[in-house]
């Protein structure tokens, strides 16, 4: 078997990979990437909309300020979110859009003067200011009290991500595509390194690392109608649950985002609204503004979703073969803004749907879009459980997402906390050697190999992935959805039993030398059917609502007994994972209140004077003076 | 409407002494708004699970599935079938290492061509101060720039390309096309002899004829024929200058097509 060593194992090269690569090499370690796909290709690529950090520049964010941003992202969790870690962020995302400016991306800059600008469907005029003339622009995104989201025209993820794939060129950071881990190589309390699957030869390799960083993007595959990437299937999640050692954090938040198109379930950016798109209903009647007369479209997103829902279940949503939807608007933006700032939506529109959205409407329904929850990291970005392994990006519940995160908020935390913890992976690396236990390259290797040889060999008892997939598919859309309930649950947690039981005998029907692609398929089944339960069982035990997670039969937030976050374990040959909870936060500097928006009754809870106090505030404040002083 | 499509896959897997390169047919029910993307998935989900092609996603923004459809290179995913006739060829892209099937490396040819030409900006990363507001940039600047970052690098007009095909060092339209990009960046602090000594020879701007190829398929119509005769204007400029009177020097820098002298 072929070793690697790198100082840094980065498993993963999307936006969140990518940046953490580029911080440890800057600091002149030895970092490889591995990715299923070309680095560029990475589901970061797919991204159009923007992302958040608090400039100020445009006239429509003017004031606003990382306090302001802050306080949005936790509202927009619904308080589940950690709120030191939401701090960092806020602070640190305007640092990361101008360093990234540094490196390459064309970020749109603001153009001194009148422009005309949409808001729910009607225009009005803003005057840019001359002296923020050539400065980053930003556009408005649901949720948000100000303009804040950066973008380039509607390709934010696509320029971003070829900035620091260039940076990855320069820094020489090793770049291994088409390679796939598929287990962490630990001996119970380190983290070695991964057991790696070429998908050009089949061949496993064992890449050993000083540290491993997980930034596999999300799992929306576990759900059949997804705006995610086909690759989006959580093996970073699946390698590092499979130690039973390193917890995942609230699997069951899951985001549905308002505008997936129908039937194909591909994404138009939430810009469309942002820039003045509408919703409407059968009766090209505009409902949102009923619901939520303050916000109406651009309440966050799990309210919106919600809302059309809503909306559907009263039989006004459009009827079509694959099933009712409702209608985007954005026909009043005209030719030239959609051409441009939309193109990427007018081109969706165009190929896949046949329909001209200068002239027709969007058939859209929400549709599996994000995963908050993940490998569940400190603020510093290091896993739980297993020393020298870390987490970013989508793959991580680092937690400044809570129950729902805020559009544009996600982009941005890939690259803030590419950075930050890139430092703090940087830091480890200065401090620590590891020894390399053959014995733990071994067993990880012995357990691949084992899975793909049972899997061609097996000859009674046979299961299809593919129908194991269907079944997961079915059962997650059919009850793990918007809305949920404990019958439903109930239904789903039972069934993934059944499917986890029967995904030891997987059987794979063709035969090919090297490179299968059914292996993959195959191998990937099983941990995905963990995940799967993780959300599923996690949903059914949070008898509250909070955010993306909607009881119908537990409809407040219920802060009392709630207002914390899932740990699901999961022990080698059980079918449910092991549950258990740990404080939202460790303190909050804005305490729990009202989201101002999507309605619902809170139950409040008691929270301890020390904890509505943020440590070292003032400290902080004081030292910096003294310094001040000093120097 | 409901027709049954032929569709005939090129098949070969390199790593398999006893594979033969071969065609083989296989036929699937077309339904309403179907593209290639759901057809090869079904073909893989129902008649032959060793099937190797790449998509990932899915919505022509990434780049995976590009393959030559009935002669021509395009993505698979934004291929509507009823675009098609019901016989429908898919080969590999060709210029690229074959993987197997319809599947192709065009990672490491993107990777290689991307540390020929250092594609980066090339300025002092350290100098970037976290306190200080960003440098200014004009808008339509940022527009230009991010018209040539929209390349997907789906590998679609090297392989429409001639030049590419007999030469394998050629760097191709979309490389020419990035080197613009940050030619045109002015955070890039490359100059013209810089520029010269990466595409100034036939594996960059001179060994393209002109064909159009490439810009023909690109799916992001990406404008590689007029960044082709910018780079080609600026480079022949630089290795004249001294050479030819500043009127005339000036009269070529116009901007334009390089096919006006064809
Ligand atoms: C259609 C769409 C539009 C979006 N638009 C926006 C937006 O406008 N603003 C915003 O803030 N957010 C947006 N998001 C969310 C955001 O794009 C993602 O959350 C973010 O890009 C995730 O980045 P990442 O680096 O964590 O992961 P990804 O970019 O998904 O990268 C994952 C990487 O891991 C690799 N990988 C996966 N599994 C393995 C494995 N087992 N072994 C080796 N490598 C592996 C992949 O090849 C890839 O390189 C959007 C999401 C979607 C789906
Ligand atoms: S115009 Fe040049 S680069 Fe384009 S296809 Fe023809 S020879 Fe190749
Ligand atoms: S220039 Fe166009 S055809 Fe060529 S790789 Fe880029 S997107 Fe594809
Ligand atoms: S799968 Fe991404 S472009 Fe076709």
């Amino acid at each position: 078997m072929q070793i690697i060593y790198s100082d840094l194992l980065c498993i993963g090269a999307g936006l969140a990979g990518e940046r953490v690569a580029v911080e440890a090499a800057k600091a002149g370690f030895n970092v490889t990437c591995l990715s299923i796909v070309p680095p560029r290709r990475s589901h970061s690529s797919a991204a159009q909309g923007g992302m958040q950090a608090a400039l100020g520049n445009a006239i429509m964010g003017e004031g606003d300020s990382p306090d302001i941003h802050f306080a949005d992202t936790v509202k927009g969790s619904d308080w589940g979110c950690d709120q030191e870690v939401a701090r960092i962020f806020a602070d640190t995302a305007p640092i990361v859009m101008r360093e990234v400016a540094h490196w390459g991306v064309p970020w749109n800059r603001v153009e001194a003067g009148v422009h005309t600008y949409y808001k729910g469907g009607k225009p009005f005029e803003a005057e840019e200011k001359r002296e923020k003339h050539g400065l980053i622009h930003a556009r408005a995104f649901g949720g948000t009290a100000k303009w804040r989201t950066c973008y380039t025209a509607d390709g934010t993820g696509r320029s971003v991500l070829n900035t620091l794939d260039s940076m990855c060129l320069r820094y020489e950071v090793g770049i291994h595509d088409r390679t796939q881990a598929e287990a962490l190589i630990h001996d119970g309390e380190n983290c070695l390194g991964a057991i790696v699957r070429c998908l050009k030869t089949g061949e496993l390799k064992a890449y050993l690392a000083t540290a491993t960083l997980i930034a596999t993007g999300g799992y929306g595959r576990i759900y059949r109608a997804t705006t995610n990437a086909v690759i989006c299937d959580g093996g970073g999640q699946i390698a590092a649950l499979d130690t039973g050692l390193v917890p995942m954090g609230n699997m069951e938040a899951i985001q549905f985002h308002p505008t997936g198109t129908v039937p194909t379930d591909i994404l138009v950016t939430e810009g469309c609204r942002g820039d003045g798109g509408t919703l409407l209903d059968v009766n090209e009647y505009r409902f949102m503004p009923d619901y939520e007369p303050e916000k109406a479209e651009l309440a966050s997103r799990d309210v919106v979703s919600r809302r059309m829902q809503e909306h559907i279940r009263k039989g006004l949503g459009v009827k079509s073969p694959y099933g009712d939807h409702l209608w985007l608007d954005i026909r009043h933006l005209g030719e030239k803004h959609i051409t441009t700032k939309l193109r990427e939506v007018y081109d969706i529109c165009t190929n896949f749907l046949g329909v001209n959205p200068i002239h027709d409407l969007i058939p859209v329904r929400p549709t599996q879009h994000y995963s908050m929850g993940g490998i569940r990291t400190n603020k510093d970005g290091a896993a739980y459980g297993l020393k020298g392994l870390f987490s970013a990006g989508e793959s991580a519940c680092w937690d400044m997402h809570g129950f729902n995160r805020l559009g544009g908020n996600s982009l941005a935390e890939t690259v803030v906390a590419g950075r930050y913890v890139g430092k703090k992976i940087v830091e480890f690396l200065q401090g620590h050697t590891v020894d390399f236990k053959q014995s733990a390259i071994n067993d990880a290797h012995t357990k691949v190999a084992a899975r793909i040889m049972e899997m061609t060999k097996r000859s009674s008892k046979q299961e299809s992935a593919i129908q194991l997939r269907d079944e997961m598919h079915s059962t997650m859309m059919d009850n793990v959805g918007i809305f949920r309930n404990g019958k439903d649950l109930q239904a789903a947690v039972d069934k993934l039993d059944e499917l986890i039981d029967r995904a030891k005998n997987i059987k794979l029907q063709g035969t090919a030398i090297g490179f299968n692609p059914e292996i993959s398929l195959a191998l990937r089944i099983p941990g995905m059917l963990k995940l799967a339960q993780c959300t599923a069982y996690g949903a059914l035990m949070r008898t509250e609502s909070r955010g993306a997670h909607t009881r119908e039969d537990f409809p407040e937030r219920n802060d009392k007994e709630w207002l914390n976050r899932t740990l699901a374990y999961w022990k080698d040959g059980e079918t449910r994972p092991e549950l258990k909870y740990e404080e939202a936060s460790p303190y909050f500097e804005i305490p729990p209140g009202e989201r101002g928006y999507g309605g619902g009754k809170i139950i409040t809870a008691d929270i301890p004077e020390e904890k509505l106090r943020v440590p070292n505030k003032g400290a902080d404040k004081k030292k910096a003076k003294q310094t001040k002083k000093a120097s | 409407m409901s027709r049954r499509l032929h569709i005939e896959v090129f098949r070969y897997n390199p790593l398999d002494p006893n594979s033969q390169p071969h065609m083989q047919s296989f036929y699937v029910n077309e339904y309403d708004s179907m593209t290639l993307f759901i057809a090869l998935n079904i073909i893989r989900d129902e008649q032959d699970p060793t099937l190797q092609f790449d998509f990932c996603c899915r919505a022509g923004i990434c780049g995976s599935c590009g393959m030559v459809i009935n002669g021509r290179p395009s993505l698979a995913c934004h291929t509507q079938t009823r675009d098609l006739p019901d016989h429908i060829v898919l080969h590999p892209l060709p210029v690229f290492k074959l993987i197997g099937d319809l599947s192709v490396d065009t990672g490491t040819w993107f990777r290689d061509a991307g540390s020929r030409i250092e594609a980066w900006v090339h300025n002092d990363h350290e100098k970037f101060d976290a306190k200080a507001e960003e440098a200014r940039m004009e808008n339509d600047l940022a527009n230009d720039i991010f018209e040539l970052d929209r390349c997907i690098e789906c590998g679609c007009c090297v392989s429409a390309c001639g030049t590419a095909r007999m030469r394998d060092d050629f760097l191709g339209a979309t490389s020419i096309a990035r080197i613009a990009r940050f030619y045109l960046d002015p955070r890039d602090e490359r100059n013209e002899e810089n520029y010269y000594q990466v595409i100034g020879n036939d594996q960059g701007v001179f060994g393209c004829m002109g064909l159009l190829g490439c810009e023909d398929v690109c799916p992001k119509h990406i404008p590689l024929q007029d960044q082709l005769g910018i780079m080609r204007r600026m480079l022949a400029i630089h290795s004249v200058k001294g050479i030819l009177p500043k009127r005339i020097l000036e009269k070529l820098q116009h901007k334009g097509c390089c096919h006006e002298s064809h």
